[in-house]
């Protein structure tokens, strides 16, 4: 069986599953949108997780929260369900595929089997939808994929039951009940409100703070951790910017693109021009990966150009402190 | 970004098939999609990420063939796996696994455990014996 379901590219894999549920209920919905009412944009350092032997980093909100703020600020109820086991879980999926109903899935990455190698590590919060079955195989599309795919039973099962950090626990979810009309204006408002929180906390770890603590790390690493490590950190930092498809703007240009839609809906010129400055900042991140794969590229062992990269994400941090005090106060 | 800069950079993506989205300004001050073979910068980290990890394997079998460390560290790395990890696949804590990295330990194994470390490196229990089996 196979659901009348429309595969779109997004560039991120959350925004791109809800984007295209919503799309197949009959609600059209960019990515953007999805990511600014969801509020997808953050930065937050974790120096006490350890991801391949790195320090943690992540320029966006924790995995799950972007569907589940965009579905309670646009007044869509989702159904989420998760598993210990994995047969009851296969049964729940094919049940819903018979219904027509295409659910989305959290999954871990490593034992995708379409995905390059090296985008293959133990990560547990991608997403997909499945669609479908034939011929004992699921019908997938994967939101950062071109086109659609295929797992067998046991590849999904291997997927949905991945351990570690996040373990998906076959965790399934999929909208539920919807509104007769999207309102999209109180929720963007809320969105931008929720991210403007979010960048200015004071916390030491999150957003603006957040970026100046790591740059003040990053001149450290050389020293104390040596430059082998420091590398390595500094390559984990541009990786996590990076994940896939996000331009080198690390969400930068999505939330941009978000800002620029939103001027239309809520009327606001002012969104348009802060768009442009996001675009700016953005192109900044973009410089900022830039000039430290020049670093790490020769897998040197000189330490310089550490403090240089620093004084880059200092001044990033600065223009963002500055952005979100305005966007605050623009909606 | 416009979307004459998006990266069109040779990229491992492409040989697996397929690009990437990104989001861009047109001409026009617009923002659109576009779609990227890759980017240099990432492509080295991603590289880097690699290589670090082949070093981390051939430190592991070097440990295993000098009867350092036990198979199941050397199965780890190749599995791009770290301690937590390994730990809660096979459902052994964490310290126990640890001790199980004691070549002499490792030799006293129970089958049931080995064939538990087994199914999780998708290997068999000649194979976690011996990291040249089979090779």
């Amino acid at each position: 069986m196979e659901i009348n379901f429309t595969h779109n590219q997004s560039a991120h894999c959350e925004n791109g599953v809800v984007s295209n549920l919503m799309k197949f209920n009959g609600f059209e919905v960019s990515e953007p949108m999805v990511f600014g009412i969801g509020s997808g944009l953050l930065f937050c350092y974790l120096p006490f997780i350890k991801v391949n032997h790195a320090p943690a980093f992540t320029y966006r909100s924790m995995p799950g929260s972007i569907f589940k703020r965009f579905a309670k600020r646009v007044g869509v109820k989702i159904k989420r369900e998760k598993f210990s086991n994995p047969k009851q879980a296969k049964a729940r999926l094919d049940e819903n595929l018979e219904k027509n109903n295409p659910v989305g899935l959290q999954v871990g990455v490593y034992n995708l089997t379409y995905f390059p190698d090296e985008y293959r590590f133990h990560f547990n919060a991608h997403n997909l939808v499945v669609y479908g079955k034939e011929n004992g195989n699921y019908l997938i599309s994967d939101p950062v994929m071109e086109t659609v795919t295929t797992l067998t039973e046991s590849e999904l099962e291997k997927v949905r039951f991945a351990k570690g950090a996040l373990a998906p626990k076959g965790h399934m979810y999929y909208p539920v009940d919807f509104p007769k009309e999207l309102q999209l204006e109180k929720a963007i408002v809320k969105g931008i409100k929720n991210t403007c929180k979010d960048m200015l906390a004071p916390v030491p770890i999150v957003g603006v703070k957040g970026i100046k603590f790591v740059a003040k790390q990053i001149r450290k690493w050389p020293k104390k951790k040596g430059v082998k490590v420091a590398n390595h950190y500094l390559g984990q930092l541009v990786r996590m910017q990076e994940e896939i498809g996000t331009g080198g703007g690390g969400f930068r240009y999505i939330f941009a693109a978000f800002l620029q839609e939103a001027s239309v809906v809520l009327k606001n010129e002012q969104l348009a021009s802060m768009s442009k400055e996001m675009t700016d900042i953005g192109d900044l991140w973009r410089d900022f990966a830039l000039d430290a794969s020049r670093i790490y590229k020769k897998r040197s062992k000189k330490s310089d150009g550490y403090n240089d990269i620093a004084t880059q994400l200092e001044t990033i941090a600065n223009r963002e402190e500055v952005f979100f005090k305005k966007l605050k106060k623009a909606v | 970004m416009k979307k004459s800069d998006v990266p069109q950079d040779k990229s491992n993506l492409k040989s697996s098939g397929f690009k990437e989205l990104c989001y861009a300004v047109d001409e026009k001050g617009e923002y659109t999609t576009e779609k990227s073979t890759g980017w240099e910068p990432k492509t080295i980290a991603l590289d880097n990420a690699m290589e670090d990890i082949n070093e981390r394997i051939a430190i592991a079998k070097g440990k295993v063939e000098r009867n350092e460390t036990s198979p199941i560290e050397y199965y780890m790395e190749l599995a791009k796996m770290d301690l937590p990890i390994l730990a809660s696949y096979v459902g052994i804590w964490q310290w126990r696994v640890k001790r199980h990295f004691n070549p002499k330990r490792f030799t006293k194994l129970s089958n049931k455990v080995l064939q538990k470390y087994a199914d999780v490196f998708e290997i068999n229990k000649e194979q976690l014996k011996d990291i040249n089996h089979g090779n």
